[in-house]
């Protein structure tokens, strides 16, 4: 596995594996998820317990939370890597994963309110613990991104940017734990539990494939964004040099 | 390594949060500012004043400590001091905490000590002025570290109060529900422990991070 990053931290030989990646990413990612989508809004039968056909929106909204806090962990990772190894395409990971993850927070807690109405009959709830923290990543995103656009030089903005999606890291599960102790309307977690997941087949199957799908949707955008920066690098670096020619 | 750097630092923040525009002053006006307004607003029924008054003083408190945030490091980066901390052999970090203890002694804990007169204007009971002061005290110095962190991050940014806002606030959140349970619960809660615990959390993973940030100022 490290063989593989190693290799990968040199840009060329990133962007001949993007090069095959983003296309066979977007591809996999938009049949695994429309396969899931067909699912639910067709195959899937309404769940009482759930307000009815509002589950088919757990198709969307539980992938997205997953999504975000994956997001938020490999905007930490890729900053840690550049901040003790300074390779340069980890901070152009980091960069390409905040507007993403800003979105896909804004998306879960945009699905959650709509699911939330028909269920718990508010859109908004503040007691609720995991609403609170998505809440919380969703300002961690946009601070990272207001902080780097407002440092003048890449470097600094790298640099910066590492400390905060450091520290961010660290509190991370100190501010879970504290919204945590508020009392919660929620339900309690259904498919990560040691005595096996308490979601039935006929649901289970069309999220976690469709999970994969958007899984792989979100690489191929980060990929594709990272791949825009380093031509972007690439233009200004020859563009440089012809005008010191002239 | 050697002490006086850092007592130097210690002395000269505080004469300079005394006599700079950031003196307690400021965020003393801006504090009672904010509580005067919230009886315009929500109303001045002695009962809702009782249970509203301590979360609304939580509230003053940490705007009030964002007031200052930006002039904290700015100063020094634009003086040249803090090319000269970097290169002195006490540890920056050191140096960054001294900055944040003494900016909270001048902007924080003046409105601790005028908890007890707020407490009287917002008919909040007198056994729950005790646990609040020392919610505030304790509280209010994690708002500092937080916010230094950020205060350092963006010390090179023209104008950044409101970045730094941004950047601090997710980090208030912890300390303002530890806080706001102890001022309700009191202080054989255990909600205080946890406060407790956050302040040392604070104390443990800001001064790095502050350091870090520094040092890319410097450059």
């Amino acid at each position: 596995m490290s063989g593989m990053w190693s290799f990968l931290a040199n840009p060329h030989r990133f962007l001949v594996f993007a090069r095959y990646a983003v296309p066979v990413s977007y591809g996999v990612g938009l049949c695994l998820f429309a396969w899931s989508l067909y699912q639910a809004l067709w195959r899937v039968p309404p769940d009482a317990l759930q307000g009815g056909d509002i589950i088919r929106g757990m198709f969307i909204h539980v992938p997205s939370a997953w999504l975000c806090m994956g997001l938020y962990l490999g905007l930490a990772i890729a900053s840690f890597v550049w901040f003790i190894w300074r390779h340069e395409l980890a901070d152009v990971a980091a960069r390409a994963i905040a507007p993403i993850g800003a979105t896909y927070t804004a998306l879960c807690l945009v699905t959650g309110a709509i699911w939330g109405k028909p269920t718990w009959g508010t859109w908004w709830l503040w007691d609720d613990p995991r609403i609170m923290s998505v809440l919380v990543l969703f300002f961690l995103f946009l601070g990272y991104m207001a902080l780097r656009s407002a440092l003048e030089t890449r470097q600094r903005a790298a640099r910066a940017g590492a400390i905060l999606a450091m520290v961010g890291a660290v509190n991370v599960p100190l501010i879970k734990f504290s919204v945590d102790i508020w009392s919660s309307l929620h339900q309690g977690p259904s498919v990560l539990r040691a005595e096996g997941p308490a979601m039935a087949d006929v649901y289970l199957h069309p999220l976690l494939i469709g999970f994969g799908g958007q899984a792989l949707l979100v690489s191929a955008m980060v990929l594709t964004l990272m791949r825009a920066e380093i031509f972007t690098q690439q233009g200004d670096r020859l563009m440089a040099r012809r005008l010191g020619e002239s | 390594m050697r002490p006086a750097p850092i007592r130097r630092s210690f002395g000269q923040a505080l004469v300079e949060a005394w006599s700079g525009g950031a003196g307690s002053v400021l965020p003393f006006g801006f504090f009672s500012g904010t509580a005067m307004l919230v009886p315009f607003v929500l109303g001045s029924a002695p009962d809702r004043l009782a249970s509203i008054g301590p979360g609304m003083l939580w509230l003053a408190l940490a705007l009030a400590s964002l007031v200052t945030l930006e002039r904290m490091f700015q100063a020094d980066l634009q003086d040249g001091a803090l090319d000269l901390w970097v290169q002195e052999p006490a540890a920056i970090s050191l140096v960054a905490l001294t900055k944040v203890m003494a900016h909270w002694i001048v902007s924080g804990l003046p409105l601790v000590l005028l908890t007890p007169l707020y407490g009287l204007m917002f008919q909040i009971p007198i056994d729950t002025t005790v646990p609040a002061m020392m919610a505030f005290g304790l509280g209010g110095l994690t708002f500092f570290l937080w916010g230094g962190v950020a205060a350092a991050l963006a010390a090179s940014v023209a104008r950044g109060g409101l970045l730094i806002a941004l950047l601090a606030l997710p980090f208030y959140l912890p300390t303002m529900i530890f806080g706001g349970m102890t001022v309700q619960a009191g202080l054989e809660d255990p909600s205080f422990l946890f406060l407790l615990a956050s302040t040392l959390f604070a104390l443990g993973v800001a001064p790095p991070a502050m350091g870090a940030a520094l040092r890319l100022a410097a450059d």
